[in-house]
């Protein structure tokens, strides 16, 4: 099981997984937006989306849990 | 005994290290025999080895643990130190001290490369009078270490253990291989953290090769196997002249590989979205040539070695798929360190320039980001080899700065079609201009007002009028840029100046 973390303070602007699907290391988890810029979240592991904790619009600090990954 | 045979009966014994055990204990974690080490390293075995009968009365400390000599790497002379773990551990003796001292000021006095190959548990506290506190006692290692800093190249392979005052011998050099798994560097063992702090911890999780190459930035470069690290350090020396006098040795040119996307596909025009930044690097350089330091540290800043046209060069790169390429207080660490390093050594800089800005927070403040920033700037602007700034997008407020912009000297600037420079994005500058119109205007035409202020700032900093100002010294088409960097680096080659008269600097470090 490996928890995805933001890598920076930010918005969350998409989130592009649901729970239940399968992921890819490289696959783009949410993408933040942060400095303006789209900060894209790689799942960094290959699996199934067990838990998504954020939602569109939430804030997350860096080192958050973003998604668990089975 | 006729003493040749005595005398070949001895030099065996030695040739072998220590006991048999050690050894059988060193294979099954992966650890090489260190004349193997040398042997792998170095085109052929050690030319020259010196002290190698040091301690040879004590037959319990073959060669006091440490080989030193003098060998050939890519055909040139290199001097080196290695610890041989299978005596005491790799301690370190009174002999064995001297022994390093004696290497390092041949590498000085020859002004060659000085490798090290460390796997020491640290000092033999039974010979810590002969070895400690003097005047040829281990610090004295440290303080030629320092000396010889930016005169030849050092590089620590870092096989085994560092610990305590050992440590330090990493520290110091330019660059840090460490082999994931067996590499440590700590200052205390977690037996003495346990006992000092009441803290409970591993030695992986507090010294080991993936914390230091990824949170603490002590190591460069992590590596799965002692042969990863020979290979890397091989092709790591390749970029680099002997010492500070010569110029890094040319290679044959090589066309960059083949890809399908050109640069013009890959970058896109939306300035927040994000590409990857090495797939541009891979585009400009000699097929193969990127030799990455700190890959796994503060990535949203990319620094590596490579070549344009057979020509060593230094790329620094904001990387965009990480932390949106904002530089953090890590990232200008990472940077300086890097900017000193080509610069010591003759290999001229190209900063590729796709920054949104410095971090902003409390965060980052606690760290001390205007400081570390501030130490990036200072190694920036006073490098005197050739120095590119390419802004390949955005180079907005401090980031301009920070990347090599025009105010610091470099020998060009250059700009690609769609560069932007500005002390902030349209969207934020918007908002800081016209915050408090915004709030008062009725909601329906909210949108409108700040699409046509949008547009507005975009003209105001078009990079063609920052070209008609003399801003930026060329614009240049995507797919031409490799051919634009190689005419600059070659005829920049001559360049030849002094950043200014003084002793030294006060850093912000």
């Amino acid at each position: 099981m490996a928890e995805v973390k933001a890598s920076m303070a930010g918005n969350v602007w998409k989130v592009m997984i649901s729970e239940g699907d399968s992921v890819d290391s490289s696959q783009d988890v949410v993408i933040l937006e942060s400095m303006k810029m789209e900060i894209p979240i790689a799942a960094e592991v290959t699996g199934t989306v067990k838990e998504l904790k954020v939602k569109e619009e939430d804030f997350v600090n860096e080192g958050d849990v973003i998604a668990i990954i089975e | 005994m006729a003493f040749e045979e005595q005398h070949q009966a001895m030099r065996e014994r030695i040739e072998k290290g220590g006991a048999e055990k050690y050894h059988e204990k060193n294979a099954e974690k992966g650890k090489m025999f260190v004349r193997d080490r040398l042997n792998m390293l170095l085109d052929d075995d050690l030319n020259v080895e010196d002290a190698f009968f040091a301690n040879c009365v004590d037959e319990s400390l073959p060669a006091d643990g440490v080989v030193t000599g003098l060998g050939k790497l890519n055909g040139e002379t290199v001097a080196v130190m290695a610890n041989d773990s299978t005596v005491k551990a790799g301690s370190w003796g009174a002999r064995t001290v001297e022994k390093i001292i004696r290497i390092q000021e041949t590498a000085m006095k020859l002004e060659v490369p000085m490798l090290y190959l460390v796997d020491s548990a640290g000092a033999r506290i039974t010979d810590q009078i002969e070895m400690f506190p003097n005047r040829r006692g281990a610090g004295r290692i440290f303080h030629n270490q320092v000396k010889m800093s930016g005169r030849v190249p050092q590089v620590c392979l870092l096989f085994g253990p560092s610990a305590a005052g050992g440590a330090y011998i990493p520290a110091f050099c330019d660059i840090v291989v460490m082999v994931e798994g067996n590499a440590s560097m700590y200052l205390g063992s977690p037996r003495m953290a346990e006992k000092v702090i009441g803290e409970q911890v591993s030695l992986e999780e507090m010294g080991g090769a993936k914390m230091h190459c990824s949170v603490s930035g002590v190591g460069d470069v992590l590596v799965e196997s002692e042969q990863e690290a020979i290979d890397y350090v091989q092709k790591y020396l390749t970029y680099f002249p002997q010492n500070f006098r010569t110029q890094p040795n040319e290679h044959d040119p090589v066309e960059p590989g083949q890809f399908d996307k050109t640069i013009s596909d890959l970058i896109p025009e939306n300035q927040n979205a994000p590409f990857d930044m090495y797939e541009l690097i891979n585009r400009l350089i000699d097929n193969d040539s990127f030799c990455e330091i700190k890959r796994e540290f503060a990535k949203e800043l990319i620094t590596g070695l490579a070549r344009i046209d057979g020509k060593s060069v230094g790329i620094i790169a904001n990387q965009p798929r990480q932390k949106g390429g904002v530089l953090f207080h890590d990232s200008a660490d990472k940077a300086a360190k890097f900017i000193q390093l080509c610069d010591a050594f003759n290999i001229p800089l190209v900063f590729l320039a796709d920054i949104p800005g410095f971090m902003i927070g409390t965060k980052v403040e606690r760290a001390g980001i205007i400081r570390h920033g501030a130490k990036m700037i200072s190694a920036m602007s006073e490098v005197t080899v050739p120095k590119i700034c390419v802004v390949v997008r955005k180079a907005y407020g401090a980031g301009l700065y920070a990347m090599a912009g025009p105010a610091f000297d470099p020998d060009v600037t250059i700009a690609l079609p769609t560069a932007q420079i500005a002390v902030m994005g349209p969207e934020a500058a918007v908002n800081a201009v016209y915050a408090n119109k915004i709030a008062v205007l009725p909601e329906e035409e909210r949108q409108e007002f700040i699409k046509e202020k949008h547009e507005e700032y975009k003209e105001n900093i078009d990079i063609y009028r920052l070209a008609s100002e003399m801003i930026v010294d060329d614009i240049v088409e995507p797919n031409n840029l490799r051919g634009a960097l190689t005419q600059r680096l070659d005829v920049y080659q001559s360049k030849n100046v002094q950043f200014t008269e003084r002793k030294h600097g006060v850093y912000p470090v």
